[in-house]
């Protein structure tokens, strides 16, 4: 259907959570593993939106991920078979100081970019550099990520030496993030905008073709520095309309489609292919929220805030949307499952997470005739995307109900949705978080003031909050930094002027033939393609 | 216009109401209207007609086949297709009406203005008809919805009516200004003129009753016409949205995917919208034949 | 002759600078920011200094005259500009596409002529028979039903009687003659037969006007091959309708395919239409807007000088 499906049609897991998972990621592990790479063949994938351009830096969406990864190495990558593990890319080894302010990497030697030129520090310079200091007219989407770096050096030309202000528990991970692709140094220095309309890396797949609103292809790159991989003489991104999908997998049109797929189209391919399809299922890095318009009477007050918070069962909806729906796992503001995430057992205490639905909109209820509020009548506003937004809005306009609530359901078109979330033109919303990789500093962008953190659009302004999330980013000892978390947490679920309804399941539909490929928590991780082989 | 009775002497004229007339002389179109009117009727007693609230999600029935419980199957929520189905005649006739009235009345004062007033007046509105004639209707309507964005008032989206009703305007026009300008040679005009009557008086209450006839069959056929485009609409996402019912919106989404699981689920809601613009165009047309035969639309 | 041409030809110039200014300034109060939901629209913390920096890269922090200035000199020199989305020139995105579209458009429109000769001859020869019927109501009906739906059922029709669907990616005719037609047909298919049905509806009620004139009257009298042969004689007068009502028809067909070429994922410029619109990438809307305007134009002139070739009393009137 319609347009900006982005983030629309995603994908779903009907059993729950952890344990499936750890069960189906070991397991596709195990019998990867058993089985000798077989070279040759065309991977033929489906992708459900198309990359406004090529640069890695600038843009956010999977989309671009999706057919652009394949040609770029990056410093540092997710370890596919075993997330959240981090292993080098280009980087050999690397050292970290023991104050935690200088990281010091080897790169693999012999390293080539597409167009034969070697690969060296200065390279991985020049890409970081354009990431924390984009010249005028580059964008870089994740600039802030980086403002703790103070510089970037390169003492030889295979070691990059990268040296903080101050302590960044996040900074690691942030290296091993999908976008940040190394471009040629030579290149950039020429032109800065180069990568925007130029595919030139060093990864496993030259740049074929792209044929805008049709497919984009790449080629089996013979120098990549990985003797032997990889296994594809190439691939080839159909870019069509999420509606198609379903069909095309079945008819064997794509042999796979990366996102996720939800629970319907799941079991109509496996239906109508059989055997022909193998499905991978994870609880997905992506979740719905709630969030309330600070600004805006009668959500100024905490209490009615709070209140609204309560009366959604979010273990009742766990069950009852995850047999129609890709939301599912109930969870804080971090991924149920990741070790920062809070336990069931902290989770429950904390207000809206109670397993005592009753209890909760008994308390609710005091809160709002505390609060002055009687006989309250909202808008939720909502994007017009089916899944899972309309779904989790109709659920939610239901659990409201029940505490005396009535909410008008608006739902507009994606662009629309997000003029009136900046313009604060709403009184409450349903929004999404969806991030690359599990860590606190990037997951609770969504939770922080407005000020320091624009896509927070409930105009929240918590100096609290702001502090702990500081402190936290600057912990590098686990156990403090999840001390600091879970104060977060409490916190912003007592303020609630953002709070999860659920978290997400994706679950992949692979033709048979496609080996080598790992399932991970996040649909921009791993697709790089150098370890995919086709058996036949 | 009327009653056609002839000096045959055999044959008494008899006195009957216009509705009994056209009945009589039109079979066809008589169906059309039967069928608009069991509509108008299914959508203002809805609440009573449908088995179902048509918003009420029902998630132990998704997608269930049509049987005695629902006629007509459910839907991805588990709701009662039947009962939307219903409900959406209620937002494609407001929608088809309203915004026909609107482009037929727009469409009308000006095209009677422009012949009216003639000279430059004439060739600034013809200009302004040109260009609005350029673009193809589905065009113009996607780029007016575009940029009026949403504003429902009382459950309508009224600037979703102003652009479907805005490519018909300069249509209207164009045929109004035409039958306008030969009323314009008329005696009693130049009659009113010389008794001093205002410009307003004179086009409101001289020229444009004496060109309804061939405005109420725009209008009739311009129903049928937005009815179709409030669904094209609509399925782009663009037009009405869940989750209020609406024919072109159940097509619209993941309903494709169930082409082989629940084919009831674009069965029935296309049958819908082909069913009213068949009724209104049945109607139109006969309406045509017995008003002014020689209109081209 | 010429001058009648000539005419036209001057007075399409005034109607497309109306067209760009209308749409130029109809755009510009449409709500949304595509800078916004480019950058922030997958839920990642970008930066309002980011939004700013790339807002101005692409011109749209330029005051409304200046952009309009901008448009109007690009259009004098058939520069229609960057797309705000992809930021390549517009002139390349749709020289892409619109080669698909246009052929559904020509195979709908031969489908359409196929379709309604024969039939609305059949129709108007055989008056008040059942042939007549059954040919007037699948002629009322293609009016009815909406095209994204016939497409819908020609899909699920292709899947349920022969588990087969057409290919995904189209390719050139000239490339894969089979291959693209077994995919573009479809669309074709949906989008004539509404085209086809007003043809029909034509062709039967103007062959009826030339049945009544006096000559075909005495022909009826000697049997039906002779009234053939008389009618073949007639035929030329009672297709002058027809090529008007497909020169008009031609903008509902643009309008059909716009979004049938969802239903049947064709990467035509209907898609590529729907997804500006949806996107708010101005600069792609008001090219494509400039360019169906000029395909509508030009076919209807070309529809009144067929006629006037045709009819020879045109010529002269003009």
């Amino acid at each position: 259907m319609g347009i900006l499906h982005r983030t629309g049609r995603l994908a779903a897991l009907a059993t729950t959570g952890l344990a499936t998972t750890a069960l189906t990621l070991g397991l596709a592990t195990a019998a990867g593993a058993a089985e000798t790479p077989r070279r040759g063949g065309t991977l033929t994938f489906a992708v459900t939106a198309e990359p406004p351009n090529y640069d890695c830096h600038a843009n956010t969406s999977f989309a671009f991920i999706h057919p652009v990864a394949p040609h770029y190495s990056l410093l540092l990558k997710f370890d596919p078979a075993n997330y959240p593990k981090i292993t080098g890319d280009l980087a050999e080894s690397w050292t970290v100081s023991d104050d935690g302010l200088t990281f010091t990497f080897k790169l693999h030697p012999n390293v080539k970019f597409h167009d034969g030129s070697a690969l060296t520090a200065r390279d991985v310079k020049a890409s970081y550099e354009r990431i924390i200091n984009p010249p005028k007219g580059v964008v870089s989407a994740r600039q802030a990520t980086f403002d703790a770096v103070a510089s970037v050096e390169t003492p030889d030309p295979q070691t990059v030496v990268f040296k903080l202000k101050g302590a960044d528990a996040s900074f690691l991970a942030n290296l091993a993030s999908p976008w940040n692709c190394v471009y040629s140094a030579d290149k950039l220095a020429a032109d800065p905008k180069f990568p925007e309309k130029n595919v030139m890396g060093s990864g496993p797949f030259k740049f074929g073709e792209h044929v805008s609103g049709s497919h984009w292809t790449g080629q089996r790159f013979d120098g990549y520095f990985r003797q032997g991989e990889p296994y594809l003489d190439g691939f080839r991104a159909v870019f069509m309309s999420s509606s198609a999908v379903t069909n095309a997998l079945q008819g064997g049109q794509v042999q796979a489609e990366f996102r996720g797929l939800a629970p319907a189209d799941r079991d109509r391919v496996k239906n109508g292919a059989g055997d022909k399809v193998q499905v991978h299922e994870a609880p997905w890095l992506a979740s719905l929220i709630l969030v309330f318009n600070a600004k805006k009477k009668p959500f100024d007050d905490p209490r009615v805030r709070r209140a609204l918070s309560l009366a959604i069962d979010r273990w009742q909806a766990s069950t009852a949307l995850a047999k129609i729906s890709i939301l599912g796992p109930v969870g804080g503001i971090l991924r149920p499952g990741y070790e920062l995430a809070a336990s069931e057992a902290e989770l429950t205490k904390m207000p809206g997470f109670g397993k005592d639905i009753k209890a909760a909109r008994d308390e609710a209820m005091l809160l709002l005739r505390e609060a002055g509020v009687t006989g309250l009548t909202v808008n939720l506003t909502n994007r017009n995307v089916n899944m899972p937004y309309t779904i989790g809005g109709v659920y939610v306009i239901d659990q409201l109900r029940q505490i005396g609530v009535t909410v008008k359901h608006e739902q507009l078109e994606t662009k629309l949705w997000q003029s009136a979330m900046s313009s604060g033109n709403y009184d409450m919303a349903i929004d999404f978080t969806g991030d690359f990789m599990d860590d606190p500093s990037l997951n609770l962008t969504k939770y922080l003031s407005t000020e320091i953190s624009p896509v927070n659009y409930s105009g929240q302004a918590d100096p609290l909050l702001d502090k702990l999330y500081a402190q936290q980013r600057g912990e590098t000892d686990k156990a403090k930094r999840a001390q600091l978390v879970r104060e977060f947490e409490r916190r912003a679920m007592e303020q609630a002027y953002v709070v999860p309804i659920l978290w997400w399941n994706r679950s992949v539909v692979l033709s048979t033939d496609v080996k080598g490929w790992e399932m991970t928590p996040s649909h921009y991780l791993n697709q790089d393609l150098a370890d995919v082989w086709l058996a036949k | 216009m009327t009653t056609v009775t002839g000096p045959i002497p055999y044959r008494i004229p008899k006195r009957r109401g216009p509705v009994l007339t056209f009945i009589v002389q039109q079979p066809l179109g008589a169906i059309g209207l039967v069928a608009i009117v069991a509509m108008v009727l299914a959508s203002v007693f809805a609440e009573v007609v449908a088995p179902y609230d048509p918003l009420e999600v029902n998630y132990a029935a998704i997608l269930a086949a049509p049987s005695a419980d629902y006629w007509f199957g459910t839907d991805a929520f588990g709701r009662d297709i039947l009962s939307r189905v219903i409900y959406g005649a209620r937002t494609a006739l407001a929608v088809g009406v309203l915004s026909s009235l609107i482009g037929c009345v727009l469409g009308t004062l000006l095209g009677t203005a422009s012949a009216y007033f003639g000279s430059t007046t004439d060739l600034v509105i013809q200009r302004f008809v040109d260009i609005m004639l350029a673009f193809p209707i589905v065009v113009l309507a996607l780029v007016v919805v575009a940029a009026l964005g949403k504003n429902v008032i009382g459950g309508i989206d009224v600037n979703l009516i102003i652009a479907i009703s805005i490519p018909i305007v300069p249509k209207v026009a164009r045929v109004a200004r035409s039958a306008a300008l030969s009323v314009r040679q008329m005696p009693y005009i130049d009659a009113a003129r010389a008794a001093g009557f205002s410009h307003s008086r004179i086009v409101m209450r001289h020229m444009i009753p004496n060109i309804m006839a061939p405005v109420l069959i725009l209008f009739t056929a311009f129903i049928a016409q937005a009815i179709l485009l409030e669904a094209s609409l609509s399925f782009l996402g663009l037009g009405v949205t869940e989750p209020t019912a609406a024919w072109g919106l159940m097509l619209s989404g993941n309903s494709a995917d169930f082409y082989e699981q629940a084919p009831w689920v674009i069965i029935f809601p296309g049958l819908a919208i082909s069913f009213a613009v068949f009724a209104f165009n049945l109607f139109g047309d006969s309406l045509r034949d017995w008003l002014d035969p020689k209109l081209k639309i | 002759m010429l001058s009648y041409i000539a005419h036209r030809l001057g007075m399409i110039v005034p109607t497309l600078i109306g067209v760009a200014v209308l749409c130029f300034f109809m755009l510009r109060i449409m709500p949304g920011d595509i800078v916004e939901l480019k950058l922030r629209g997958d839920g990642v913390a970008v930066t309002e200094e980011v939004i700013q920096q790339e807002r101005a890269r692409l011109g749209l922090d330029k005051p409304l005259a200046s952009q309009f200035v901008d448009w109007m000199t690009g259009l004098a020199t058939l520069d229609l500009g960057r797309s705000l989305w992809t930021d390549k020139p517009v002139v390349e995105e749709i020289g892409t596409r619109v080669w698909v579209s246009l052929q559904v458009a020509f195979m709908a429109t031969i489908i359409a002529v196929l379709i309604a000769i024969p039939l609305g001859t059949l129709s108007a020869l055989y008056k008040d028979t059942w042939i007549d019927y059954v040919v007037r109501v699948v002629a009322i009906a293609g009016l009815a039903v909406p095209s994204f739906w016939l497409g819908m059922l020609v899909i699920m029709g292709l899947l349920l009687l022969f588990r087969w669907l057409p290919p995904i990616e189209t390719v050139s005719f000239f490339h894969d003659p089979i291959r693209n037609l077994s995919i573009l047909i479809w669309p074709a298919l949906a989008v004539g037969y509404r085209y086809a049905a007003v043809a029909t509806r034509m062709m039967r009620s103007s062959l009826l006007e030339v049945l009544k004139e006096d000559y075909i009257r005495t022909a009826r009298a000697k049997g039906l091959y002779e009234r053939l042969i008389v009618v073949r004689h007639g035929l030329r007068n009672a297709l002058l309708p027809v090529i008007t009502v497909i020169g008009v028809e031609f903008a509902f067909l643009i309008g059909g395919l716009v979004v049938t070429e969802q239903v049947f994922n064709i990467n035509g410029i209907g898609k590529l239409f729907v997804q500006a619109v949806g996107r708010g990438d101005f600069t792609m809307v008001q090219g494509l807007v400039m360019l169906v305007a000029v395909i509508f134009i030009l076919v209807n002139l070309a529809v009144d000088l067929l006629y006037g070739v045709l009819d020879p009393r045109i010529r002269s009137k003009a």
